[in-house]
């Protein structure tokens, strides 16, 4: 049996170690698209602030420790073309591959918006460790640099480029920053917090241009409203896009990503998917949508490969969840963060201490919760969501404080000694 | 036989010694707050419930983590994190659904029970054996069940585990006073 898996993110890696696991026999190939070892997009940010060198940000640090566990690696290996009927790939190159078990890792790759200017030198994306690299080398401290972008990734490229001592604007379009994981409130106390730190934040503001700039800035971005910006380095993080080219024609159904039923199998016969390209089962909602988290890339490998290896596993879907470090401000969201319909919820809002938390209940279940300023215990919001814990009059408890959620899990989990089985 | 904290409530006096031995233990300083095993008050029950990573074999932490921080210790089965490799993601933090690995501001990195390779203080420091380290089958859901059962108060047996409040089996001769 052949193993291929398309992709050396961690939904790929994860895959390859536990189909190792599960298959010992089997051969198993993974193909990344970029010249480095296996890395993590994640850590990106700690390499510009030079907190970790490249090899800080490798998925596995020994250097032989794919070959040591059976795993073969090959980089700058680009997927052209797959051809389910003859269970074979074609790599950039010409190259042909014949496979047995399919695993799409692809992942996503940043979108480029549709603004006059996104070619010109000094526009970047930060997404390879190959951006980073460039980044590192005009984000000197003092450099004018805007930011297109206050979703997620925005926001944890704010902060290094904050701490690398650079003259920082964020352009946000939507009212808020992280739109799409806080509320108002919490996004509008990030942006204050971000502005007592230094950084000029103009949400609800368009980027229509980048031109170019007078002598002093090579670059002027301009606004739909208020002064153009000078910039000596542009940085665009507007959202991403399942990388899914390379399947045209082959019968994958698409949709935001590769489509994928409960054993993490692709609507093509030994073709599955993972991580941030897939569209999986969603824990909260019971629909299907892509969630790019850690987390989920890990769920999503680990059970991918355990059924690509014939043993069956079924997906209990992923809670959709993430957590951000705006300039120190902690912020994290859960589940259904913005809450359901019929439900109830319970906020504690601190402006002056920036502590924000909100839950979100169904009956006496808690679906989502969105955090700022909170560290302690923090996971165990999962842990009450994807149990599906009853909270009986726990809730009313919860609804004074809801600090108490570890109080609240401890007292209706009897988690103690043996919370290991929680989730299983 | 792999070793494990045996938490036991209904012994717990919330005197937090535990809290003092481990942050002594691992930064040198009595400091509750930055302790690693944590004691949850429940004042109008009148019970203390101290809590930790119990190492769970699912290591949502471990899998969770984009750079191997954190690694199992083979001798203890603790997942441990190696500091030097932690870049203060806290995406473990979120991943651990029991809340037992924690971000620490000062350091930049995260925190969690090793288990003090091997020789916790916690337990140590417990005076009334709330918190013991015994071979690892005996922290198991079904053994305490069936000292459950046999004890003369228990509750009759049944399919699920009662959910009211927070265990509180009496396990006689299990150590402690």
């Amino acid at each position: 049996m052949k193993h291929v898996i398309v992709g050396a993110g961690p939904a790929g890696v994860v895959a390859a170690e536990h189909l190792r696991k599960y298959d010992p026999q089997s051969d198993v190939v993974l193909l990344s698209g970029e010249p480095e070892p296996p890395y993590s997009r994640m850590a990106i940010p700690y390499l510009l602030i030079d907190q970790i060198g490249e090899e800080g940000t490798y998925l596995r640090k020994g250097q032989d420790h794919f070959q040591s566990n059976g795993i073969e690696v090959r980089t700058d290996a680009w997927v052209e073309k797959v051809d389910p009927g003859a269970r074979q790939l074609e790599l950039r190159g010409g190259e042909r591959m014949d496979y047995d078990r399919l695993l799409l890792a692809t992942g996503a790759r940043p979108l480029i918006p549709p603004i006059p200017g996104m070619d010109r030198d000094g526009v970047h994306t930060c997404w390879t460790l190959e951006d980073a690299r460039r980044i590192v080398s005009r984000a000197e401290p003092g450099a004018h640099v805007v930011l297109i972008g206050a979703g997620f990734i925005g926001c944890i490229i704010l902060e290094s480029l904050a701490l690398r001592k650079t003259r920082l604007t964020v352009v946000e379009q939507q009212n808020r920053m992280v739109p799409r994981m806080m509320d108002d409130t919490a996004g509008g106390l990030i942006k204050r917090w971000c502005e007592s730190k230094g950084v000029t934040v103009h949400t609800s503001t368009k980027v229509e241009a980048v031109d170019a700039g007078n002598g002093e800035h090579p670059l002027s971005v301009k606004l739909d409203h208020g002064d153009p910006v000078p910039a000596d380095l542009v940085i665009v993080a507007v959202g991403v896009q399942s990388n899914t080219e390379f399947l045209d024609g082959t019968g994958v159904k698409l949709d935001q990503g590769v489509l994928v039923d409960r054993h993490l199998r692709s609507s093509v016969d030994g073709i599955y998917a993972a991580g941030d390209v897939a569209q999986g089962l969603d824990f909260s909602t019971g629909e299907f949508s892509v969630h790019a988290v850690q987390p989920t890339a890990a769920d999503h490998g680990r059970i991918a490969a355990s059924n690509m290896a014939g043993r069956t596993q079924q997906f209990r879907g992923s809670v959709n969840m993430n957590v951000l470090d705006t300039l120190g401000l902690i912020s994290s969201s859960f589940g259904l963060w913005m809450g359901v319909d019929g439900g109830d919820s319970v906020e504690l809002h601190e402006p002056d201490r920036f502590r924000y938390l909100k839950l979100q209940f169904q009956d006496d279940v808690l679906v989502g919760a969105s955090a700022l300023g909170l560290t302690e215990h923090v996971g165990v919001i999962r842990g009450l969501i994807q149990s599906r814990v009853r909270l009986g009059g726990w809730k009313e408890k919860l609804k004074d404080d809801p600090t108490r959620i570890m109080e609240a899990y401890l007292a209706r989990t009897q988690a103690i000694g043996h919370n290991a089985s929680v989730l299983s | 036989m792999l070793k494990a904290l045996k938490l036991e409530p209904e012994k717990c006096t919330g005197c937090l010694q535990c809290e003092m031995a481990c942050s002594y233990e691992n930064t040198g300083a009595f400091n509750p707050a930055k302790s690693r095993i944590k004691v949850f008050t429940f004042h109008e029950e009148g019970r203390f419930a101290p809590y930790t990573c119990t190492q769970c074999d699912e290591a949502w932490c471990m899998h969770a983590c984009p750079v191997e921080a954190i690694v199992v210790d083979m001798a203890t089965g603790a997942k441990n994190v190696l500091e030097d490799v932690c870049v203060g993601c806290k995406v473990c933090t979120i991943a651990c659904p029991f809340g037992t690995v924690n971000y620490e501001a000062d350091s930049g990195k995260v925190i969690k029970c090793d288990l003090c390779g091997g020789d916790p203080w916690c337990a140590k420091a417990c005076p009334t054996g709330a918190i013991t380290y015994v071979d690892a089958s005996e922290t198991g859901m079904e053994r305490m069940r069936s000292w459950a059962q046999q004890s003369p108060d228990a509750a009759p047996p049944r399919t699920n585990p009662p959910r009211e409040k927070p265990l509180n089996v009496y396990l006689s001769g299990q150590g402690g006073m």
